[in-house]
């Protein structure tokens, strides 16, 4: 996927603070990720690992106390970074659509959801009011909406959490995007829904010619539905690969760990497991984050903050254990 | 008999009065029956509103059942009142989904695994205290870590107070409803090897209730399929993930993300409509039983 031409979205050593108790904590911290055209980038991590304020940060929907310190967001050409406000709010829903894990929230409970869909159409100037009522049914009918015409006019209540999804994808897709971040956007359906919503959103991929920011904490969904995957731990991505490189020859010890605990049905075994807990974001370690849960951690991982190495094509990892390999420019 | 033995259990919800129209009737468990052998981890299973949370909660009758039979030890536990109930509750216990909210936040640690044994009288001060620090050493806690409160736990942690809770009246019976599914993926997978630990050095029983079926797989040995209110299907964990009978069952199995980038899984599509949910359990194999 990463050749010549530049990438879609070029996140350049992003930081994004809390300023609590006259502190600033880095939630996300010196993160660099691109996505490609056509692609779609797993980002995955546990809770408090930085992964939904990355995407908030990408769409500058950051709110106090939390700010973004530095760093660059290069879409299409241009640093997002240095945008106006007025120029930001044409680009997100727009070019930059952004799907949320709990649809029941996301979605205003006093406008029948075609409204919602048409309002996305003329905020963004694309179509009269007449049309975008239209443009919705149609758009829920792409999202596999049974009886468009008349789930147009329910309300969000009315409707399950699976058909709720639907309508908010329906709404990312309206004003054909080329980046579609999704976050979470299975994690609070059934599995048998959650399958269907992955199945729409690999259709609509293909159907829009959309690139995706994929984020979830679940190793399953990011296996089958990425192409490239970051993994992220306390804020950095610890270590970044084409999928099968990452799951097959995982590299950073805490990719191998996550790797290990999930069960595969081995019945009665134990679990491969690592001791302790994510780190809190105002007691975050001196050097390597993971190096107090970590079994192979030096004395330098607990000083030291590790660089990203490159350990194989497009395989980059940030550990001074398991970093060796061919460098950047060797 | 078995260690614990449900009989067609029903339990019937009543919806709001209309108007000049009687008040909507929900079944939220029709007609389900299992039993659990001793020393057995059986794992009901199902998505969302499928009874199986109920289901967990009639056994220990935190709701009561509508109707059916609920044997446990020999003893008819529907029948029960008095201190002979309290003398059963003590028996079987239960550990919630989320920690953080099942814990009282203004209690200490302490407070919270002391409580059972003060609501049953057990015990003098002294020993109760001794008995909080060998309960939180049992679930690899650190008794000095006693006096904190449930915020400066991680979720990991919390869960193990909620788990020494519910052993510090010895129970033999523990309905662990979704015990790991709002922790962390690394920290899961600590909380389900002590479980099993737990299992094995206290010969526990457990009824586990699940959505997460990689889950089940691994932590159980038999295990029944819920589908609104009723079992589809049950019998041993492998035979019924090898070959699912149910049509349900195998489209629940088939939508499972597998953590591999080369399994290509054919999703089963399913339509419920498809499903008679009038059918009875009938044998398909040894130990091995789906409504189809």
């Amino acid at each position: 996927m990463p050749g010549s031409s530049p990438p879609l979205l070029d996140v350049r050593r992003l930081t994004t603070v809390f300023d609590v108790g006259g502190r600033a904590l880095p939630a996300v911290n010196d993160l660099s990720i691109a996505v490609h055209e056509g692609e779609t980038l797993g980002l995955v991590g546990e809770s408090g690992s930085g992964k939904s304020l990355t995407a908030l940060s990408i769409l500058r929907l950051v709110q106090p106390p939390g700010r973004i310190a530095a760093g660059q967001v290069w879409f299409r050409g241009r640093d997002l970074m240095s945008l106006a406000e007025r120029e930001m709010q044409k680009v997100r829903g727009a070019e930059i659509a952004l799907v949320l894990q709990e649809p029941g929230s996301a979605l205003n409970p006093v406008f029948s959801v075609g409204g919602q869909i048409a309002e996305v159409l003329t905020v963004h100037g694309r179509a009269s009011r007449l049309e975008a009522r239209h443009r919705a049914v149609e758009l829920l009918g792409r999202v596999k909406v049974p009886d468009a015409a008349r789930v147009a006019r329910d309300y969000p209540h009315q409707l399950s959490g699976g058909m709720r999804q639907r309508v908010l994808i329906a709404m990312a897709v309206a004003c054909q995007p080329s980046l579609l971040i999704a976050d979470e956007p299975t994690s609070a359906l059934d599995v048998t829904i959650q399958a269907e919503i992955i199945e729409l959103l690999r259709e609509m991929r293909a159907e829009f010619g959309l690139s995706m920011l994929f984020i979830s904490h679940d190793l399953g969904i990011i296996a089958g539905h990425s192409d490239r995957v970051a993994v992220m731990y306390a804020g950095r991505i610890v270590e970044q690969a084409p999928v099968r490189a990452l799951f097959r020859t995982p590299r950073h010890p805490y990719t191998a760990a996550l790797l290990a605990s999930v069960p595969r049905g081995e019945v009665g075994r134990r679990l491969r497991t690592v001791d302790g807990s994510v780190p809190a974001l105002n007691d975050l370690p001196r050097g390597c984050a993971f190096a107090p849960r970590c079994p192979d951690a030096l004395p330098e991982c607990r000083s030291e903050t590790p660089p990203s190495v490159d350990v194989g094509p497009d395989h980059a990892v940030r550990c001074l254990v398991h970093g060796a390999g061919p460098r950047r420019g060797d | 008999m078995a260690f614990l033995d449900v009989r067609h259990l029903v339990k019937e919800f009543r919806g709001q009065r209309g108007w000049r129209m009687d008040p909507p009737v929900v079944r939220a468990v029709d007609d389900v029956s299992f039993s659990v052998e001793r020393g057995e981890v059986f794992g009901l299973v199902g998505e969302s509103g499928s009874g199986k949370t109920t289901t967990a909660r009639c056994i220990l009758r935190l709701v009561e059942p509508t109707s059916g039979e609920v044997w446990f030890r020999g003893q008819d536990a529907l029948a029960l009142s008095g201190s002979a109930l309290r003398r059963a509750r003590r028996d079987m216990q239960i550990v919630f989904q989320d920690p953080s909210s099942s814990l009282n936040p203004r209690m200490r640690a302490r407070t919270i695994v002391e409580e059972p044994l003060v609501i049953h009288r057990l015990g003098t001060k002294a020993e109760r205290r001794e008995r909080a620090a060998e309960l939180f050493r049992l679930v690899g806690l650190d008794p000095e870590h006693l006096e904190r409160y449930p915020d400066q736990f991680s979720g990991g942690q919390r869960q193990r107070i909620g788990l020494a809770r519910a052993l510090a009246l010895e129970p033999s019976l523990i309905v662990a409803d979704e015990p790991v599914s709002a922790l962390d993926v690394s920290v899961q997978a600590q909380v389900v090897n002590l479980l099993m630990d737990l299992r094995e050095r206290l010969q526990l029983t457990y009824v586990f209730i699940a959505h997460d079926l990689r889950l089940v797989e691994h932590a159980c040995s038999r295990v029944a399929v819920m589908y609104r209110g009723r079992i589809l299907e049950t019998g041993r964990t492998e035979t019924l993930f090898r070959s699912p009978a149910h049509p349900y069952t195998r489209a629940l199995l088939s939508a499972v993300p597998v953590p591999d980038p080369d399994a290509r899984p054919r999703r089963i599509a399913w339509n419920p409509e498809d499903v008679d949910l009038t059918l009875p359990l009938r044998a398909v194999d040894n130990d091995h039983q789906a409504a189809v």
